[in-house]
């Protein structure tokens, strides 16, 4: 049985200024135990599908279980296998950290779960601030107790919806830390980040998401060695010849360009030279998930 | 057996939310309610008799805690969930197994926890105009805790609707408050012309005060039987109302 099913799932927005197709026959599995990676540009859809899964927004086609058990029909047990960690840093502004998170507890029938409540605390760093008030919380504070909150009734599935958005790279190597470790004790764990970098050292299996459609399905591993392009890395001030132009990625001063073998390599060099092109700081590697990432968002149908 | 602790938290949470700000959500409605009582018992005392043998001021109390009651647990279930909507942090709530009897029970059951303390409340300082007269003492707790529930559940279904504070202001300012000043608080609606008498028994909140001044003095402009009767199907009708919309996820679950 997959953790997480997602079976033809389609969303439709109706609103005053026309429909939208947030999401167009989705189908996937994610299998218990795995490190799942949720990829895909703004207004892919990926937030919707999480929210489908969360029971926040409701399907217009198609079907979503969690652990066998129906999102719809069998929401308490599917939600009770289901810890979310939204994408908005949202807090209930009465309460310290502890009574958020007994208040959460209860919510799932837990009454007594101040261990494992402590547990979190410490290992997210949190437990000086136990009874601090919400409200006195910097943002990156308030994200760790957002972590605490999905987790207080210990769910096998895991989800978080782009949780290092706007975090510190201390928090960001906590977090990573004790989601690896809970992922390691067995939980499946489905993360959606901007990070491709997060995602191609965390997640064992990545979904790219299009336009509300799945462009690519894969191992992490096998996404990567399918484009086994070798990057060229360099940075310039000079304007690049036309035709190097067109196929670059230019980000300020850095120059990437695909190559598929050393020979093409040199042809580019030659072309560079031939421009009268400066170049400081060059490097050859791999291409990494950003390349993949973007090779496929530029070259999916829409 | 989740659902019933799950529940019990929620119930917990929204009592303790009014509770930490008792000040605004209790001692100021109390101050209100005395104030109204000052005024219009000082201007109107000589001018107006209502049942024989029972002063003006000694007639409102009962219409300005009921009054209370109904405000304030409108005021607690409305303003809870749209807050919670606004912030964001109804979510929270949204991802829980709880089933829509439990928000129910929960969000309605801490408006009349909040509904009641207050009308304690106003009671309690009104003990110095005079003990009251407690004639009949079971209508009390029957049109207290109806007329809180029922309330309740008006304010679920409007901060259900409302998605900006305003909406939920007009609700307030042009539904609830309208029909509680016309219900008979202050005056009784026999000293009404027979237009705008008729028109006060189409208003359930008229038949709640009616029947809840009856346990106060034994005397009322209508048998306290057929007050139950309308303030009972009107409960219903709205309860049934908000646990339908609360099911189906009006404007919680898109």
């Amino acid at each position: 049985m997959p953790a997480v099913s997602f079976q033809q799932v389609a969303k439709t927005y109706v609103g005053p200024r026309g429909t939208l197709r947030a999401l167009d026959g989705v189908s996937f599995d994610i299998e218990d135990g795995e490190f799942f990676g949720l990829l895909g540009p703004n207004g892919a859809g990926k937030t919707t599908l999480i929210s489908i899964l969360a029971g926040l927004v409701r399907a217009t086609e198609g079907r979503v279980t969690v652990m066998g058990h129906d999102v719809v029909r069998d929401y308490a047990q599917a939600r009770r296998s289901l810890g979310i960690v939204p994408q908005e840093l949202v807090f209930d502004p009465f309460f310290s950290v502890r009574e958020a998170l007994r208040i959460q507890s209860g919510y799932f029938g837990l009454r007594h779960n101040d261990a494992w409540i402590d547990e979190l605390l410490a290992n997210l760093g949190l437990a000086d601030k136990a009874n601090a008030n919400m409200r006195q919380l910097s943002g990156g504070m308030k994200r760790r107790v957002l972590v605490a909150q999905a987790l207080v009734h210990r769910p096998p599935v895991i989800v978080l919806d782009e949780p290092t958005a706007g975090v510190d790279v201390e928090l960001r190597q906590t977090l990573w830390q004790f989601i690896a470790r809970l992922n390691r004790q067995g939980h499946t764990v489905l993360l959606t980040t901007h990070y491709l970098e997060e995602a191609e050292a965390l997640c064992g299996r990545i979904a790219m998401l299009k336009q509300g459609r799945v462009v690519a399905l894969d191992k992490t591993s096998a996404l990567l060695a399918g484009t086994a392009h070798t990057m060229l890395r360099f940075k310039t001030d000079d304007a690049l010849p036309a035709a190097l132009a067109r196929r670059a990625r230019v980000t300020g001063r850095i120059v990437q360009a695909a190559a598929r073998d050393a020979t093409e390599v040199e042809t580019l060099l030659a072309a560079l030279r031939a421009g009268g092109v400066k170049i400081e700081d060059l490097e050859i590697g791999r291409a990494d998930l950003e390349d993949v990432f973007l090779e496929i968002m530029t070259g999916a149908a829409a | 057996m989740t659902g019933l602790s799950g529940a019990g938290t929620l119930f917990r949470k929204e009592v303790l939310r009014f509770w930490k700000v008792a000040f605004q959500t209790v001692a100021a409605p109390v101050l209100t309610a005395v104030m109204y009582l000052l005024i219009f018992g000082h201007v109107l005392e000589d001018k107006v008799q209502v049942f024989s043998g029972v002063s003006y001021t000694a007639f409102l109390i009962p219409g300005l805690v009921m009054m209370s009651v109904l405000q304030n647990a409108f005021a607690n279930s409305s303003s809870s969930l749209i807050q919670s909507k606004i912030t964001g942090n109804l979510v929270f709530l949204l991802v829980t197994p709880l089933s829509h009897w439990a928000w129910y029970a929960a969000y309605v059951g801490a408006s009349m926890v909040r509904g009641l303390v207050v009308g304690v409340g106003v009671l309690a300082v009104t003990v110095w105009f005079g003990p009251p007269r407690l004639a009949e003492p079971w209508w009390i707790v029957v049109f207290g805790a109806l007329g809180a529930a029922m309330l309740g559940s008006l304010g679920l279904i409007a901060g259900l609707w409302a998605e900006k504070f305003d909406q939920l202001a007009a609700f307030q300012n042009f539904v609830i408050m309208p029909m509680t000043f016309l219900s008979g608080v202050f005056y009784s609606v026999h000293s009404l012309p027979s237009f705008w008498q008729g028109l006060s028994h189409l208003n359930p909140f008229f038949y709640m005060i009616d029947g809840f001044r009856r346990g106060f003095f034994g005397a009322s402009d209508v048998s306290p039987w057929l007050s139950l009767s309308v303030v009972a199907v009107s409960f219903a009708v709205v309860a049934t109302i908000a646990l339908r919309l609360l099911a189906s996820g009006y404007k919680l679950r898109q």
